[in-house]
């Protein structure tokens, strides 16, 4: 029945990418997102049978691809990755429909959208390395496509391919090397197989399996050093795709650590996950800060992608860390909570993408400082923007605050184990989630104070008009998500247990107690958002009435409206309003060594005195201060080889002639 | 009783005898007690001040009388403002108030004692935190903005030292739960003078200034804008409104001070809803927190207002005080 459900799911998205490349302009985008949806919804189902009921399927196909065939298999771990993307994938199917009524996307876009879709839903069931790496090449280049959808616009789209493209090769390169080294140790390619024999393997080899994986699956999860391309492709990728990049791809990354590092591997040394969690350690504070100090508002989510990320490294890095010191139990709890981020994750940031696109759509900027004064102009998105920013910030009531609290207890009580190395790990894992959780919400204030309150900047922000329902019905479902798990988080809990239970190879104890709220057995802390959400509201109405009370009847109809305190002035202007770059100055300025901010400023005088300006020119620019340490000399060294590769072919075709012969010579001796 | 069965206990609603009807009224209670216990320790305050600068200043009541005014008042809104800065200040009375509710001031067992986890109280005030910035930037002038970027930035950075801090309690106590600390403390008095304790005291203490708004991180008295903080962020409030955002403002203090005091020093508290204890309870809480409001008073006036650069290094000492307090801890364990 699953089984079905999910073949039938991928069949719809092949079929939605057919459409959307054979139907004419007008009907393909709506014939591709209405087939899309059922391809969500299809799999959605089928995953959802597999989480609710724990039983997995699998399938084997000898004639779809040659020499290898194809095996598709669908455990609770993969199924959860399959319901997120495809929750998702539905979100940005509908939303699609009204996005492309502004954008016309090309015949190109139409199609490569359900592919990627359908590549996305495929990766995480695949259960054999050639049907793995088909899979995840299929979803590098429809995803490298899209990027480049809007490249005739914009330069900048072009770059952000050509490193996406650049740095996706290299980490499937490195997963492809690693996979085929345990393919070829392990006596088979199927995973089952190689799961089966990996007693017999040398620690090395297995270790350097797991190093060549990471770097690939790190670097498709954006983690901090490899993240230099995601701050790039998710802004100028078009904002479906941006949402199902953040919402959906990078999970993957993760999901390849666990499937590899966990199932495959069977957790090995302690050190491989030390070096996850330091991976998120940095990534999360990384992120979080260049999120805060963005101006960019798909910058500023990319960046707090990067963040999020790196508070589920840290998970799953502790988690392994634990099991390995054969605290099973509270290793269960951390990947538990950091699957619960992943999923949450998903939501609202699938959620702000989508809304960060209607932003632009509706202005035509993505620029904050540019915006303003949209609460009035688009209430709906406004309010489903508001809904993603404080789950984002993880206050109580909204589904990032179960997950983190949930990752927080995992690390605190990480500490009963008495490994020095694990201990200092979740020490610094606990302080780079305290750092992140202030800075994310300094960064999420900012997104929703600049753009939606106050006075419109622009003529562009002033004219701005709501936009197509279908895009908030997108909006909606996925902010809708945030708050029902916000609200009961306890609900998702027995799918969450399945899927980490069948993560970390061996099934260990419920470490919570069902519910509507969260509760660790063993009882060392709850959480209730229901109830406390419940006093939030009554508490609320309650001030409400008692402050409404005394005020005489005309005052509680109607408030006076006055003129905004201006120190004075009788004009206040939108110009006079804080800035996203100025909201955020205070926070450059003290992590100014991290940030290392670009700041011009050119003063030009009026001829009579040099003591009245004439004009005042400033420009500011944060740049991504690792990718100059670390990328620059790379690309250099590249390109050098680059120009001196280029003096071999002259146009000659004497020399070109000559080299066919040496080469005939040298592969002569060789053989010889 | 080992303090992770003392949370069992906690969690399942077993701690205590009290029934659910008590311990609502007992919640009810310590809300009503720091609803006018804050102002009142914002007037003790400003008293202390001003007899320290030689001055007779005004009564401790004084700040109740403030709010009588303010809630008497016409409700004026600001032009281009939205109706976020109407909820801001519901939201965060709200959510201090039931912040109030769960913590263990006046008893160890409030209502949803089980659920009371230093998170949530935390997270919280960060929600009272971004409501008031959000109503800052809503009206869309250069003053408003510029308290929100500056309160959001120094929250920013007291928030982890917050949180360090309060893990640093609970590595004893094998919990977070606040209740759960509270009642491990009790059962083991001689926790209070171990060094990670006296650590994290002094980190939270400056979080608490800086949470505040006190000298030397933010003056609640100045009437220069360029130099506010906390009051350029809630300039545009008026009447009621700023009334609320008064009160708020204050039980935030106060549940800040009556969290020092029964975290580290949990004598007296009550440990079950009896008049007598309740009483005590609400006597013994009103005496701890009088004493940190004279320490802050004290600080406040013998220390001159930091550059605001300046703060962060403030703040950053508290955070590594914090983590010294955790490693200390971890190692005398």
């Amino acid at each position: 029945m699953s089984e079905a459900a999910y073949l039938i799911g991928l069949g719809a998205a092949g079929a939605a990418a057919l459409l959307g490349a054979t139907l004419p302009a007008r009907r393909r985008v709506l014939g591709a997102a209405l087939l899309s949806s059922a391809a969500c919804v299809c799999a959605f189902l089928a995953a959802g049978q597999v989480l609710v009921s724990g039983h997995a399927w699998s399938a084997h196909s000898a004639e779809v691809l040659p020499l290898t065939g194809v095996s598709l298999s669908l455990d609770p771990l993969s199924a959860l990755f399959v319901a997120t993307t495809a929750l998702v994938g539905l979100a940005t199917s509908w939303y699609t429909i009204g996005y492309a009524a502004h954008s016309a996307p090309s015949r190109t876009a139409t199609a490569m959208l359900p592919a990627f879709l359908g590549s996305l839903l495929l990766v995480p069931t695949a259960s054999s390395v050639a049907t793995f790496m088909v899979a995840w090449e299929l979803m590098a280049l429809t995803s490298l496509l899209l990027l480049l959808n809007e490249h005739r616009q914009r330069d900048e789209a072009r770059d952000a391919a050509q490193w996406y493209a650049a740095m996706t090769h290299v980490g499937a390169a490195a997963i492809l090397l690693g996979l085929l080294l345990l393919a070829t140790h392990a006596g088979g390619q199927t995973f089952a197989a190689i799961a089966a024999h990996r007693g017999q393997l040398s620690v090395a080899l297995r270790s350097a399996v797991f190093v060549l994986t990471l770097v690939g699956f790190a670097s498709k999860a954006g983690a901090v050093p490899l993240h230099a391309w995601l701050p790039r492709a998710h802004p100028e990728a078009p904002s479906p795709v941006s949402a199902l990049m953040s919402g959906a791809m990078v999970n993957l990354g993760i999901y390849g650590i666990i499937r590899v590092g966990e199932d495959l591997l069977g957790g090995g040394a302690l050190w491989w996950w030390l070096a996850v969690v330091a991976l998120g350690v940095v990534s999360a504070i990384f992120g979080a800060l260049h999120a805060a100090a963005s101006a960019d508002v798909k910058r500023l989510l990319a960046y707090s992608t990067v963040d999020n990320i790196g508070l589920i490294l840290v998970g799953v890095g502790a988690a392994g860390a634990l099991a390995v010191s054969g605290e099973r139990l509270l290793a269960a709890l951390a990947l538990l909570a950091a699957l619960f981020h992943l999923v949450n994750h998903a939501l609202f940031k699938g959620c702000l993408f989508l809304g960060a696109g209607a932003l632009q759509h509706a202005t035509g900027t993505r620029d904050l400082d540019q915006l303003g004064g949209l609460a009035r102009r688009m209430p709906v998105t406004a309010a489903l923007f508001g809904i993603g920013a404080l789950s984002i910030s993880a206050l109580p009531g909204f589904n990032g605050f179960a997950s983190e609290w949930l990752l927080l207890e995992s690390l605190l009580h990480g500490f009963a184990d008495h490994t020095d190395a694990t201990v200092v790990a979740l020490l610094i894992g606990v302080a780079a989630l305290a750092i992140t959780g202030g800075l994310t919400a300094a960064a999420f204030v900012k997104a929703l104070g600049v753009g939606f309150l106050g006075q419109p900047r622009t003529a562009g922000a002033a004219s701005a008009r709501e936009v197509a329902p279908s895009m908030l019905v997108g909006m909606a479902l996925l902010a809708a998500s945030c708050i029902a798990l916000g609200i009961a988080p306890g609900v998702l809990l027995p799918v969450l247990e399945r899927a980490t239970a069948s993560g970390l190879a061996v099934r260990p104890p419920s470490p919570l107690r069902a519910g509507l709220g969260l509760d660790l057995t063993g009882a060392s802390g709850a959480i209730e958002p229901a109830l406390v959400l419940a006093g939030l509201l009554g508490a609320l109405v309650l001030a409400w009435v008692l402050v409404r009370l005394p005020a005489r009847r005309s005052a509680l109809r109607h408030a006076r409206t006055a003129e905004a305190w201006g120190c004075g002035r009788e004009l206040q202007t939108a110009r006079m309003e804080v800035t996203a770059t100025s909201f955020a100055e205070p926070l450059q300025r003290v992590f100014v060594d991290v940030l290392r901010p670009d700041r011009d400023l050119e003063v030009t005088h009026v001829a009579e005195s040099r003591f009245f300006p004439q004009a005042i020119s400033y420009q500011h620019r944060i740049d991504d201060g690792l990718e100059r340490v670390l990328y620059r000399p790379v690309i250099d060294a590249v390109s050098a080889w680059g120009r001196l590769a280029r003096r071999v072919p002259n146009g000659s075709v004497h020399r070109y002639l000559a080299f066919g012969f040496v080469a005939l010579v040298l592969i002569l001796v060789v053989l010889a | 009783m080992s303090p992770a069965a003392i949370t069992a206990a906690l969690v399942t609603g077993t701690a205590t005898s009290t029934g659910l009807g008590p311990r609502i009224a007992a919640s009810i209670l310590q809300v009503a007690a720091v609803a006018v216990g804050g102002p009142l320790l914002i007037g003790l305050m400003a008293k202390i001040r001003a007899r320290a600068e030689g001055r007779i200043g005004a009564p401790i009541s004084q700040p109740l009388r403030d709010l009588r005014k303010l809630v008497r008042k016409e409700r004026i809104h600001a032009e281009h403002a939205s109706a976020v800065l109407t909820l801001a200040p519901l939201v965060l009375v709200a959510s201090a108030a039931v912040a109030v509710a769960i913590s263990p001031l006046v008893i160890t067992t409030p209502v949803l004692a089980g659920g009371a986890d230093a998170f949530v109280v935390v997270y919280l005030l960060l929600m009272g935190s971004v409501a008031l910035a959000l109503g800052g930037l809503d009206p869309g002038t250069a003053f408003g903005g510029m308290g929100s970027s500056r309160a959001m930035t120094i929250g920013a950075l007291a928030e982890p030292a917050l949180l360090v801090s309060i893990l640093a309690l609970s590595i004893q106590a094998e919990t977070s739960n606040l209740p759960g600390i509270v009642t491990a403390t009790l059962a083991h008095p001689g926790w209070m003078a171990n060094p990670e304790r006296l650590l994290a005291l002094v980190a939270v203490v400056v979080v608490v200034i800086a949470e505040t708004g006190r000298i030397p991180v933010d003056n609640p008295s100045t009437h220069l804008e360029l130099t506010m903080i906390h009051e350029a962020m809630v300039l545009e409030h008026a009447g009621p409104d700023l009334g609320l955002v008064t009160l708020g403002e204050a039980m935030r203090l106060g549940l800040l001070f009556g969290l020092v005091a029964n975290l580290f020093f949990p004598w007296g508290i009550a440990t079950n809803a009896s008049v007598a204890h309740l009483a005590l309870g609400v006597g013994v809480l009103g005496a701890k927190a009088a004493a940190i409001a004279l320490v802050i008073a004290l600080i406040e006036v013998s220390t001159a207002k930091l550059r605001l650069f300046r703060v962060p290094e403030l703040l950053s000492g508290a955070f590594v005080l914090a983590v010294l307090a955790v490693m200390t801890g971890l190692v005398t364990r």
